[in-house]
């Protein structure tokens, strides 16, 4: 009796946490990278960033294509392509990863939130381990909104820089995240 | 009764656990669906004579200088043939990421040209109707002005006149290897002898080949598809090159059998030499692209 009762309660729990899951997502996110050095601005955008967050467990994931960035200066994005990035080998850039401090985040109440993120990046086939402080995350109803800046050093995903130009590309590069998600 | 509620609960976890990979295979899907177009299918607008593909950006303007020396057999008294040099002056700009426009000069016969290049279709894959090729076309006209020969003649303004309309259909193999069909039509209004013909079709082949990140070797060759009993004795334009991209400038290194820029001039083939007897001209293409964009 004692064993019915407990494994119909486990069955209960699992149906109401299933019904309490909400997966938030995006197709077209935004994440630009920004690198400034006396000689040269590079400013790229993505407007096409693929995201979900599961809020039942805090894992997320980002995924994007890296012809997507998108320059002003049309050279500028050729080379990063095939000389930087070499975009035909590594088409993709990837972050999968989840929030540590999900107990304090509540994805059913509006307010603004301070997540703590950690995972693993990928770019240009190098995979890292990277955490990201402060995120922000806010949520409004249905509707979740993330804000996150981060640093990256493009020797750590093996970007070879000719020493000719080494000095138009900053040593850290700023990476600025925006995300307006929806449920899915 | 108990086995049963143990291995539904067991059933149940197993559903909640599954899902928890689900996002990153979502992603991954929504990533294929993702259109994705080839790139820098050819790194510059033109491959040694000919047009390629490539387009310039909306608002990037493309200046060019093209030379081409005399054939290298002239020897040491003609220094390998740079004691005659052909030149070819040219703006190409984008008006945006499709349509190119173009004018140009060449001191042959004083020769003034101009063109239109617009992108029909583009090589990708991913998403709906992916295509594995890209087109483009080419519609350009040139004019010489050099004086005619005999002032006493009746010479028409319209005999200066030639058209040329050329389709161009090219692949990206791979990051290294890029490939180009060419088949064209080039109309004179007055042609020299009445052995040449008015309307000349031909069908050009050209590629380009990566090296090294920066370097890449490139070719070029049309057969002239000439229907006329009589044709005359001109050679089919032949060409292999060396580009090699340093910051904003491609810098093209090339020997062709033509000492002339213009598809008058080079694919019609009344100048051209005999490469494999070693007449060959040796020339340079340099560009620079600039940026208007804010």
């Amino acid at each position: 009796m004692k064993h019915i009762v407990l494994s119909i309660v486990t069955i209960l729990m699992f149906s109401f946490s299933m019904n309490a899951q909400k997966t938030f997502y995006t197709k077209s996110g935004y994440i630009g990278f920004f690198s400034s050095t006396p000689l040269e601005n590079i400013d790229a955008r993505n407007n096409q960033v693929v995201s979900f967050i599961k809020t039942a467990d805090g894992s997320l994931n980002f995924g994007l294509l890296v012809k997507s960035f998108k320059f002003k200066n049309a050279l500028m994005e050729e080379h990063f392509n095939e000389n930087y990035a070499e975009s035909d080998k590594y088409p993709k850039a990837k972050f999968k990863g989840k929030i540590l401090n999900l107990d304090e985040i509540n994805f059913d109440k509006d307010g603004t939130y301070n997540a703590d993120i950690e995972g693993k990046l990928t770019f240009h086939g190098v995979t890292n381990k990277i955490k990201l402080k402060n995120v922000k995350l806010t949520v409004s109803g249905d509707k979740l909104k993330g804000e996150a800046t981060f640093t990256a050093k493009p020797e750590d995903y093996k970007i070879d820089i000719p020493s000719v130009v080494r000095g138009k590309i900053a040593k850290e590069i700023t990476i600025n995240v925006k995300i307006d998600y929806s449920i899915y | 009764m108990k086995k049963i509620i143990y291995l539904l609960s067991i059933f149940l976890s197993l559903i909640y656990s599954v899902s928890a990979q689900d996002i990153d295979e979502l992603m991954d899907s929504e990533l294929s669906v993702t259109k994705q177009y080839a790139t820098a299918t050819f790194k510059s607008t033109h491959i040694i004579n000919s047009h390629s593909v490539a387009q310039l950006k909306k608002n990037h303007l493309n200046f060019i200088i093209y030379h081409r020396f005399g054939a290298v057999t002239g020897g040491i008294s003609k220094f390998f043939g740079i004691d005659n040099a052909n030149m070819r002056l040219g703006f190409e700009y984008g008006l945006n990421d499709w349509l190119t426009v173009g004018i140009g000069r060449s001191n042959y016969e004083k020769t003034y040209d101009g063109f239109l290049k617009a992108r029909l279709l583009r090589q990708s894959k991913g998403g709906k109707f992916s295509s594995p090729v890209t087109i483009t076309y080419l519609a350009a006209s040139e004019i010489f002005t050099r004086p005619f020969n005999d002032p006493n003649r009746k010479n028409y303004f319209s005999s200066r006149i030639s058209y040329v309309h050329q389709l161009m259909i090219a692949r990206k193999f791979n990051e290294k290897f890029s490939l180009q069909l060419m088949p064209t039509v080039i109309h004179k209004n007055l042609v020299k002898t009445v052995t040449e013909m008015n309307d000349l079709p031909s069908v050009g082949i050209g590629g380009r080949y990566k090296i090294t990140k920066r370097m890449a070797l490139t070719f070029e060759y049309y057969k002239s598809i000439r229907l006329s009993n009589e044709k005359p004795d001109y050679h089919d334009p032949i060409g292999i090159g060396i580009d090699i991209e340093t910051g904003g400038h491609v810098f093209q290194l090339v020997f062709s059998n033509s000492p002339l820029m213009q598809e008058g001039g080079f694919i019609y083939g009344a100048n051209n030499d005999d490469f494999f007897k070693g007449d060959i001209h040796f020339g340079f293409n340099i560009t620079r692209v600039f940026s208007f964009n804010r």
